[in-house]
């Protein structure tokens, strides 16, 4: 069965310079930066990557950043609570304007 | 659960999980890397430990075991088999002599074997690789942590976390806490406690297919919780990686996660944990006699490439530090990221 999206395209993921080399070659140098350790742990960013991962809902990072965060020795449950971040601040985004939705709704009502 | 002996799995057989590591096609091979590293023929350096295996037998049944231990398995080494390994350790030069199984103190001669061992070599580093429950399985094993400490040995346990889920998952219903208990006995004769000299390191390894994180964040996480919940200390955490062999390779096929567990391993091939391998090290001695690069190859039955010197009652030093070390699919686990060995990460 044919699908938009195939676990074996991940692995495909450093091919990306075959049809654009230069931009890709900047972005995988930026991308090690972005990812070692500094200010923030190794550990940390991969936590927050699960997380952002789940917020624009790419199942490809999902799946990597999943195994990367458990070779980083996280468990399950740091994990999970990761997602309830991206969670908590998706459903706040909606909700936070929600204080337009009033503003409106007092300013045409009696 | 039983062992895949018992219960008659393919997988029991040698000879089919070889066929099954040689079956994946990948490009590298583990001697084509070690050739790309100037490594190939892989040679000892020189033969620093003697890894005993004293038998396949185990009070534990665990998920990842590399040597299908357990209740089921009679395989016990015998004391005229201690005796050669005694004499090779009066003739030579070895710094540690490192107990494994199985659960090495099921054995009926481990105790005399320990002491034989101290009486050659006051110094001489004696490692048991304790699985922790043995020492409250039956009351005869309730002293061993007094034991270890009068024939000063080094204690070397397996916790993969610092939480009953996801060590029982590996090691069976109940483990943690039976391991908690077990630990606190140790450190109250004065193992792992800050100032004393005894050691007790722990071991840590993935409960799945993934690799283990950094061995020094890990330690830190272990110390912490294990202080803070259980007022347990210990000296180290090696972290371990799980070689694709016996019931670790049954759980990959089982869950599909074979090839992409292969694939990792050979993706994170590193040159420095490869010139560090434990097999350049160490002899490992079968509970038979017969000798072995690593407990990995033993459990492989791929003995040392020395014809005239397999057995421990022939042991020739000059024609083990010459041979060249047997290599497989498999040794991509020892190799991988931080690299892997019995004392843990080694780049």
């Amino acid at each position: 069965m044919k699908t938009y999206y195939n676990p074996e395209d991940l692995k495909k993921f450093g091919k990306i310079g075959e049809f654009q080399k230069t931009m890709a070659d900047k972005f995988f140098d930026y991308y090690g930066e972005v990812f070692k350790e500094g200010a923030l742990t190794a550990r940390e960013k991969s936590l927050i990557a699960l997380a952002v991962a789940h917020a624009v809902q790419c199942p490809y990072c999902i799946d990597a950043y999943t195994v990367d965060t458990m070779e980083k020795g996280c468990d399950e449950e740091q994990m999970m609570e990761a997602v309830h971040v991206a969670a908590a601040i998706r459903g706040g985004a909606s909700l936070v304007h929600s204080t337009q939705m009033m503003n409106k709704a007092k300013e045409i009502s009696m | 659960m039983k062992s895949l002996k018992a219960q008659n799995h393919p997988l029991a057989n040698t000879e089919k999980e070889i066929e099954l590591l040689e079956s994946l096609d990948f490009t590298d091979t583990f001697e084509s890397k070690l050739k790309e590293s100037g490594l190939f023929p892989l040679k000892p350096t020189q033969i620093e430990i003697l890894q005993i295996n004293m038998g396949k037998m185990c009070n534990q049944v665990c998920q990842h075991c590399h040597v299908d231990a357990g209740p089921d398995r009679k395989e016990i080494m015998e004391r005229e088999v201690m005796q050669h390994c005694l004499d090779v350790i009066k003739k030579n030069d070895i710094k540690a002599i490192d107990l494994t199984g199985g659960a090495p103190e099921m054995n009926p001669h481990f105790r005399w074997f320990v002491t034989e061992i101290r009486k050659i070599n006051e110094d001489i580093n004696i490692i048991v690789r304790c699985n922790l429950t043995i020492i409250l399985a039956n009351p005869k094993y309730h002293d061993l942590p007094d034991f270890f400490k009068s024939n000063n040995i080094e204690v070397v346990s397996s916790l993969p976390y610092f939480n009953a889920a996801k060590t029982d998952a590996q090691r069976g219903d109940g483990v943690f806490g039976k391991s908690i208990k077990a630990l606190k006995m140790l450190n109250e004769v004065g193992y792992g406690v800050e100032g004393s000299p005894l050691k007790l390191n722990l071991v840590f390894n993935p409960s799945g297919a993934f690799l283990p994180a950094s061995q020094a964040d890990l330690e830190l996480q272990f110390k912490r919780k294990l202080s803070a919940q259980y007022e347990v200390q210990f000296n180290s955490l090696f972290t371990i990686t799980n070689i694709p062999i016996s019931r670790f390779l049954e759980y990959l096929l089982r869950s599909g996660n074979y090839e992409n567990y292969m694939e990792k391993l050979i993706n994170s091939y590193n040159i420095a944990a490869a010139a560090n391998v434990m097999c350049r090290t160490t002899i490992s001695v079968g509970w038979d006699g017969y000798l072995y690069d690593c407990d990995f190859n033993q459990m492989l039955e791929l003995k040392v490439d020395t014809p005239k010197t397999q057995h421990i009652k022939d042991w020739d030093t000059a024609a083990l530090k010459e041979r060249n070390i047997i290599v497989n699919q498999h040794c991509f686990g020892c190799t991988a990221g931080a690299g892997s060995s019995c004392g843990g990460a080694t780049a």
